[in-house]
């Protein structure tokens, strides 16, 4: 839903009636709610589905009261957080407190503007990308700390240290691995990525070309979402709740939110960087007229490459949600030293390779 | 912000993204109710009374960290343009970046050997 302004401009030069004009003038909301609504219904799958994943490795039963299947469980943890009391610390910074978790949420909404879920279906097909996202979801730590900070609790405040502290050690690695992608492929802007990928099928992906930063973009996206096993932030034991410690109410959902988003967009960022964003490519079907949907324009095509788009992103969701209930949660120095000692290191050395072979290839 | 017309989306999506909160805390400031105790308003500590300050005594080692973290994301800034038009330029360009990597990975060994990378 790519919104030319040039296209606006002459459709309003055609419109006689003056009320038209700004109607047009205000088309470019739609493809914006309309991705903020798929984000949402996003959200809640994937809390309903953590939920019914994490009773199934449990053995025991999931949400099941909330509408069939439980599937409003979400919905109604959410309407139940937005009706409890605000709780304020009476010597905290009430300014910080209040902004660290919107700052979290924002930055990560933001990151949702460069995902192509088809060819023509990204809201901003921009020439920098994949560089955005690098850049935006480095502005998620001030939100930590500032929350940390304004809660006027020690626990908080060295929860809130330790969670920038793990974010900002595991952004070099997710960069770099990123940087080695946009060598690969010639562009940051994540259609061109896309379409890099979609010249020999399942053997076009990135995944083939990349095993190492696959890895390495695995295991940092994980660190930077807090999930588990680096989930020490919000060590449920350890540090009561970390920087969430004395947050009640919406603002606690927000953090809450701004996690799921994140997750969600790792995902999307793993379809679209190593699997193969929205092209069909299963191996070995006989059947060739399989081949051509992706090439089928209009409605038909669109939804396939959405469909496709989303069920690549849900597999790294179900990996993710699968390894936090697997996986013991690491300490704070294993992480770091895994950060800086382990993973730096092997994507500095994957960037060496990729640019080594990108020369050979000139 | 008034030249580039590609990134009009972006400050629409900031303002949207932004209207997100905005919306959940008047909505809550209108439905939550609020009463206020002194227990409620005191920080949480596992049940007890809080004891000593809020604040605690800032350590070195989350400064060098975000020090090592700034040299490398910087690094990563500058590497970006390289990377894009590394097609166009010669073998010749690529051994200059090779050689700034190389300078990097010097100052980042000696971190780790100086310890600045110790969580201890």
């Amino acid at each position: 839903m790519i919104i030319d302004t040039t296209e606006v401009q002459t459709i309003n030069s055609f419109s006689t009636s003056g009320f038209f004009k700004e109607v047009y003038g205000l088309i470019w909301i739609i493809p914006i709610l309309t991705l903020i609504l798929e984000i949402t219904i996003g959200v809640l799958v994937i809390v309903w589905l953590e939920r019914e994943i994490s009773a199934a490795i449990q053995q025991r039963i999931g949400p099941e009261y909330a509408g069939p299947l439980g599937i409003l469980q979400a919905i109604a943890d959410g309407t139940k957080l937005l009706l409890k009391e605000d709780l304020l610390p009476s010597r905290g910074d009430i300014r910080l407190f209040s902004v660290g978790p919107s700052i979290a949420v924002i930055s990560v909404l933001l990151s949702y503007l460069v995902i192509p879920f088809g060819y023509r279906l990204v809201l901003a097909d921009l020439g920098i990308g994949v560089f955005l996202w690098i850049a935006i979801s480095s502005i998620a730590p001030i939100g930590l700390l500032m929350s940390g900070y304004g809660s006027n609790n020690k626990y908080s405040f060295s929860g809130g240290l330790r969670a920038a502290a793990q974010s900002i050690s595991y952004e070099i690695p997710l960069t770099l691995c990123v940087l080695s992608i946009s060598l690969t492929c010639d562009s940051s802007s994540t259609v061109d990525i896309v379409e890099a990928q979609s010249k020999y099928g399942f053997w076009g992906w990135n995944l083939w070309r990349q095993p190492i930063g696959f890895l390495v973009f695995l295991i940092s996206s994980l660190a930077e979402c807090e999930r588990l096993p680096f989930d020490l932030p919000e060590a449920e034991e350890e540090l009561v709740a970390g920087y969430q410690t004395e947050y009640s109410g919406i603002k606690y959902a927000l953090f809450y939110l701004a996690s799921y988003l994140n997750l969600l967009v790792s995902s999307l960022f793993v379809t679209v960087l190593y699997l193969g964003g929205w092209n069909f490519s299963i191996p070995y079907i006989p059947i060739p007229e399989l081949f051509r949907i992706n090439q089928m324009a209009g409605i038909f095509g669109m939804t396939i490459d959405i469909f496709i788009t989303l069920a690549k992103a849900y597999l790294f969701l179900f990996i993710s949600i699968t390894t936090r209930w697997t996986l013991p949660r690491m300490r704070i120095d294993q992480l770091l030293n895994l950060g800086w000692k382990f993973l730096l290191p092997i994507s500095l050395g994957n960037l060496l390779l990729t640019t080594s072979s990108q020369l050979v290839s000139l | 912000m008034f030249l580039l017309h590609e990134y009009d989306i972006f400050w629409a999506f900031l303002i949207i993204s932004s209207l997100v909160p905005i919306l959940a805390f008047w909505i809550s400031g209108v439905l939550a109710p609020v009463r206020e105790g002194p227990e409620k308003l005191s920080s949480y500590e596992s049940g007890i009374e809080p004891m000593g300050d809020a604040w605690l005594q800032f350590r070195i080692r989350y400064y060098m960290f975000a020090l090592v973290f700034v040299v490398f994301d910087v690094e990563t800034v500058f590497l970006y343009p390289w990377a894009m038009s590394f097609d166009v330029l010669g073998v010749s360009v690529f051994i200059e970046a090779f050689i700034f990597v190389l300078i990097l990975i010097g100052g980042s060994v000696y971190a780790w050997r100086k310890g600045a990378l110790e969580w201890s």
